[in-house]
């Protein structure tokens, strides 16, 4: 899956978690860019994106994303 | 949660639509059949956030409830799903939660927010960490039990005071067995092996709460039937100390909350079955006695007995069952008499109705003639379209999505929770036999005030042609396999339907009928000869449908089209025979009703001829639209 599908994905994921459907996510995205995304709806996020893609990320992955680009990267290695 | 039907596509279209509408009810009752659906993680969040929209007093038909979760983990993930799965049940559950680890202190403190909130229900749902911590693994069997007993005993402490202080409902949830073995196998013998531990704990602890009026929320159940792995995941337990793993949210607010509501008396109380292909294989007006599949001896048979030895069960717990099937009263009635295997005797059967109407109409009176009201109903059918129309215009009928194989149609059932309860009594046990004293197993025969209407409403279209050799196949298997609605009885093969099918003198037609639920498939068929003698005329010389469409007018529709191709073709006179056998009885009618004259007859084979001149013919009128063939 190319970076932009996922981006694509996760853009949508976002914006239905949030009721918002304005943001757009990028590769340089972080939390705090993207207003009501707290540490619970980063959890859900987090969630909605493993059940989505049928993934499960490792204990150390969540805790070192630091931006969107992170999390893409990390799920196109565990597709494959 | 196969039970619920699957997601469907257009699912944020219907809940915006739903967000539009002021009415509190009207509104709730649009989030309720979203809640029906199988929904994904977010969707959940959002439809929570829909109900959140509302005030907690708001004045609603769906009842409310106060619950207060006690929990030693986080469980934030769940609240959405417990308060969806609360309206799947018309339940309007507000949730109060303490803070992670704050159980025992709010408990407590009588001026802590848990004592302004008052629950009616309060649920222990606690990680088992703390109750074995400190249990050496060389413990012996007696310092094991006693050191259980001391958590047991505090836990009773708790539960006293939340009944003390909110009089309120207390439930305790079993403790997840998140350990691993140690020895293997042998961990059973070794008293302080940790899973061993957990499973006495649950043990002792059902017991303590069974004597002190707690409920057991027993999710041991449903990891044995989904698997640690579906309920816990260790990543997340790493990472926030969820237990319970998010992908099983849906499963644990949907099991918590069929307990309140059967608290609540919104369980419900009558199973309705449908007859041919749900309870036993096949159609019984068109297979016969020995045609259709129920018994031991084979798989599919003892699938079909699997689902009557639960749904006697469910019985003799006190559901009381009804019968609802588009048959012949007598021929149904006669498999529960004289079929050897069937495991069902109409003396457990509280209403019997077999009959041609809508069912729609039928649960109606069914749920009339019990006295109890349309949400107590759980309809289980094979078909499809039934479900969807019942779904579409009972909305508060339980219509569990059956799976395709009979095998899984008892798990189905038990795995939808309608008939949850908290408790199983005297009164329990005998109700259904008072149903069925009350009500003498009457048997109900119901016309339709709204028949016109409800026949509008399906938006039927009939597509007809003639049939072309793709369409052989199941041409002749319809020729074949019905035995109700069909006029001769003569058989044929692929080859005949052929023959006739490009032969000049004679027409096939074959007819599908569509509505708003579906396409029913090709369900009538018609063959017509003529005779070189007396160009102007044309025999029926057999007509068959299938009892899927009976009582649609469609045979009103077939006629339309067959006199107005007759007409075209230069034809004055149709001629019909009708030729009874034991199956065919619905039909006996069939030509008087279209405006045939009988033909006086001198042999007494029972056959009956029919005729009509074509000026003559009055056109039908249905509710049923054309379609040309696609």
């Amino acid at each position: 899956m190319t970076e932009e599908k996922l981006l694509t994905i996760f853009t949508q994921i976002l914006q239905n978690l949030l009721d918002d459907q304005s943001i757009v996510l990028t590769m340089e995205t972080k939390r705090h860019d993207v207003p009501d995304w707290d540490s619970f709806n980063y959890i859900n996020f987090i969630v909605a994106v493993e059940m989505e893609l049928g993934i499960k990320f490792k204990v150390a992955d969540v805790e070192s994303f630091l931006s969107v680009g992170d999390i893409v990267d990390s799920a196109k290695l565990l597709i494959g | 949660m196969n039970f619920l039907l699957k997601r469907s596509n257009n699912f944020r279209e219907y809940l915006k639509k739903a967000l539009t509408i002021d009415d509190v009810d009207e509104r709730l009752n649009r989030l309720f059949n979203l809640a029906q659906f199988q929904l994904g993680y977010v969707d959940m969040i959002q439809v929570d956030k829909a109900i959140l929209s509302f005030s907690k007093y708001a004045e609603t038909e769906f009842k409310h409830v106060r619950l207060a979760i006690l929990s030693s983990c986080t469980i934030d993930h769940l609240l959405p799903a417990i308060r969806v799965s609360g309206l799947r049940r018309r339940l309007l559950i507000d949730i109060y939660t303490v803070a992670y680890g704050q159980y025992r202190q709010e408990l407590l403190d009588p001026t802590s927010s848990l004592y302004t909130f008052d629950p009616d229900v309060v649920i222990f749902s606690l990680t088992a960490h703390e109750s074995i911590a400190n249990i050496p693994l060389a413990a012996s069997n007696e310092q094991v039990e006693s050191a259980l007993l001391h958590s047991v005993s505090e836990l009773c402490g708790h539960w006293r005071k939340a009944h003390k202080n909110f009089n309120a409902t207390v439930i305790q949830q079993s403790f997840l067995n998140v350990s691993e073995p140690l020895f293997g196998s042998y961990d059973r013998f070794v008293p302080a092996a940790p899973t061993r531990l957990i499973s006495r704990l649950n043990e002792q602890l059902a017991e303590a709460a069974s004597s002190e009026g707690v409920l057991w929320f027993d999710l041991t159940q449903a990891c044995i039937r989904d698997g640690i792995d579906f309920w816990f995941d260790l990543t997340h337990w790493l990472q926030g100390k969820i237990e319970i793993a998010p992908q099983a949210a849906a499963s644990y607010g949907d099991l918590l909350v069929r307990m309140i509501a059967a608290l609540k008396g919104l369980s419900k109380k009558c199973l309705v079955l449908d007859l041919d292909n749900t309870l036993w294989g096949g159609v019984i007006g068109d297979d016969g006695m020995d045609g259709i599949v129920m018994g031991e001896g084979s798989a599919v048979g003892e699938a079909y007995l699997g689902l009557q030895r639960y749904v006697k069960m469910l019985k003799e717990r006190g559901i009381i069952l009804a019968v609802c099937s588009k048959n012949d009263l007598a021929t149904a009635q006669m498999v529960f008499t004289d079929h050897p295997e069937i495991l069902l005797e109409l003396s457990d059967i509280a209403i019997f109705v077999a009959n041609w109407n809508d069912k729609v109409e039928n649960l109606r009176l069914i749920a009339r003639q019990l006295n109890i009201g349309l949400d107590s109903l759980v309809f289980i059918d094979d078909n499809p379209v039934e479900r969807a129309r019942v779904r579409e215009c009972l909305s508060m009928v339980a219509v569990p999505e059956l799976p395709d194989d009979p095998a899984y149609y008892a798990r189905c059932i038990a795995n939808s929770g309608y008939f949850e309860a908290c408790g199983f009594t005297v009164e329990d046990r005998q109700r259904t036999d008072q149903y069925i004293a009350n009500h003498d197993r009457k048997t109900l025969q119901s016309i339709s005030q709204n028949m016109d209407e409800f026949l509008l409403g399906l938006e039927m279209s009939v597509v007809f042609g003639f049939t072309t050799s793709l369409d052989l196949g199941r041409v002749t298997q319809l020729f074949n396999k019905t035995n109700q609605f069909n006029t001769t009885t003569r058989r044929y093969t692929k080859e005949e339907i052929k023959r006739f099918s490009t032969d000049p003198e004679m027409l096939v037609l074959q007819f599908r009928l569509e509505d708003r639920f579906g396409d029913n498939g090709l369900v009538s068929a018609i063959i017509l000869s003529g005779k070189q003698s007396e160009l102007s005329i044309l025999e029926i010389e057999n007509w068959v449908m299938s009892c899927r469409v009976f009582g649609r007018q469609l045979e009103d529709e077939v006629m339309n089209i067959v006199t107005e191709i007759a007409k075209q073709r230069g034809i004055h006179t149709l001629h019909a025979s009708f030729v009874p056998t034991k199956k065919n009885s619905v039909i006996r009618e069939l030509f008087e009703k279209l405006g045939f004259s009988k033909v006086p007859s001198q042999t007494d084979d029972g056959i009956t001829r029919w005729v009509i001149n074509l000026p003559d013919y009055v056109n039908r009128s249905t509710f049923i639209t054309h379609k040309t063939k696609t």
